[in-house]
């Protein structure tokens, strides 16, 4: 009898965790998410309009979401400037959802194709980095900004734009900021203003 | 005792029940055009060691061994095999851009030299998968090979 009790421990054991393991669904936080983001998104728009030409954004209306990304962009790398692991998670999402978001639908064909290429490659980034460990999130966070880069040059930008480099990382890693200042995203205070500034974009 | 009885018979009765719930299986036996190996054809060393601990959660054809075909197992591995497919194909490598290509690349070199790939999972049923040292060496110096050639 003490057997049967023996086995029958083991078989619900190994029963329960199995059927544990095979029900891990981590996916479920996604529908929330997209809701927060939305709403951080209009409220990221308003503000765009109010610093913006009104005129711009009606005449234009899927730039804001080029603008958007842009924002969400800037973000996530003053982040990692911060060496901040979990700001930039939530960067690295708020991002992914206005790139899934994003509205390609007034560029030319062959804008559009580009552009479709760029955002899959991106959202996929974003995707890793909202998941990932800091060393990972700058992996990704030096494809992306070329990613990034390689949108504007088609979408262009309202405000000017400076293109970064680091020779350091990885043989050499690009970024862009707002300001003429280095703040390096892929070594935050340890090497804070390593870089120079390649490229004014306007 | 009696109760103990009663739930092992449960058990039983479930877990032989669950043998006959379908599910659907990542074999296919056409190999597309779009293929990694089609494409880039790599040595055949390099081939072997990609087929053996990449290919079954990173294409449309895996190679279950006896175990994997008991439930509840084979759930547990499906969700894996999903999530691995959704992330690279091999299979359909070619349908990648050159951009998509060389993130792909870099994913894969960086996700080997930290030994996050194979995953640990795996390679603890599969130890045959598992990579050592000298074959980790090769498969980077080959896709680091492969990245270069793109631009």
């Amino acid at each position: 009898m003490k057997k049967v009790k023996l086995i029958t421990t083991i078989m619900v054991m190994a029963f329960v965790s199995l059927t544990a393991m095979s029900c891990k669904d981590g996916k479920k936080e996604v529908s929330t998410d997209t809701v927060h983001s939305e709403m951080n998104h209009d409220e990221s728009m308003d503000h765009d309009n109010m610093s913006a030409s009104n005129t711009m954004m009606d005449s234009n209306v899927q730039n804001s979401d080029a603008k958007q990304v842009l924002a969400d962009y800037m973000v996530l790398k003053d982040a990692l400037v911060a060496t901040d692991k979990d700001e930039a998670s939530k960067a690295g999402k708020k991002l992914e959802s206005t790139l899934n978001g994003f509205d390609v639908s007034s560029y030319t064909d062959e804008q559009q194709k580009e552009l479709k290429d760029i955002i899959a490659d991106a959202i996929e980034h974003a995707e890793h980095i909202g998941k990932s460990e800091m060393d990972h999130q700058r992996e990704h966070f030096k494809t992306l900004s070329k990613d990034i880069i390689d949108m504007v040059a088609i979408t262009g930008t309202d405000n000017t734009l400076y293109q970064q480099f680091c020779p350091m990382y990885d043989k050499g890693s690009a970024w862009l900021s707002m300001s003429k200042d280095i703040k390096n995203p892929y070594y935050g205070s340890k090497m804070l203003n390593c870089g120079n500034v390649q490229k004014e974009i306007n | 005792m009696r109760i103990v009885k009663i739930i092992a018979l449960v058990l039983l009765v479930v877990f032989v029940g669950i043998q006959f719930v379908p599910t659907k299986r990542n074999q296919s036996s056409v190999v597309p055009k779009t293929d990694f190996l089609l494409v880039n054809n790599p040595p055949k060393n390099i081939s072997t060691l990609l087929q053996g601990s990449c290919y079954d959660c990173h294409s449309n054809n895996t190679n279950y061994p006896w175990y994997n075909k008991i439930q509840p197992v084979t759930w547990f591995l499906e969700n894996h095999i999903t999530d691995g497919k959704d992330e690279l194909n091999f299979n359909e490598w070619d349908e990648y851009s050159n951009r998509r290509k060389n993130s792909k690349l870099k994913s894969i070199i960086n996700q080997i030299k930290d030994d996050e790939m194979p995953l640990y999972s795996y390679t603890l049923i599969h130890w045959d998968a598992s990579l050592s040292q000298s074959e980790k060496i090769l498969i980077i110096d080959y896709m680091e090979q492969i990245k270069d050639s793109l631009q």
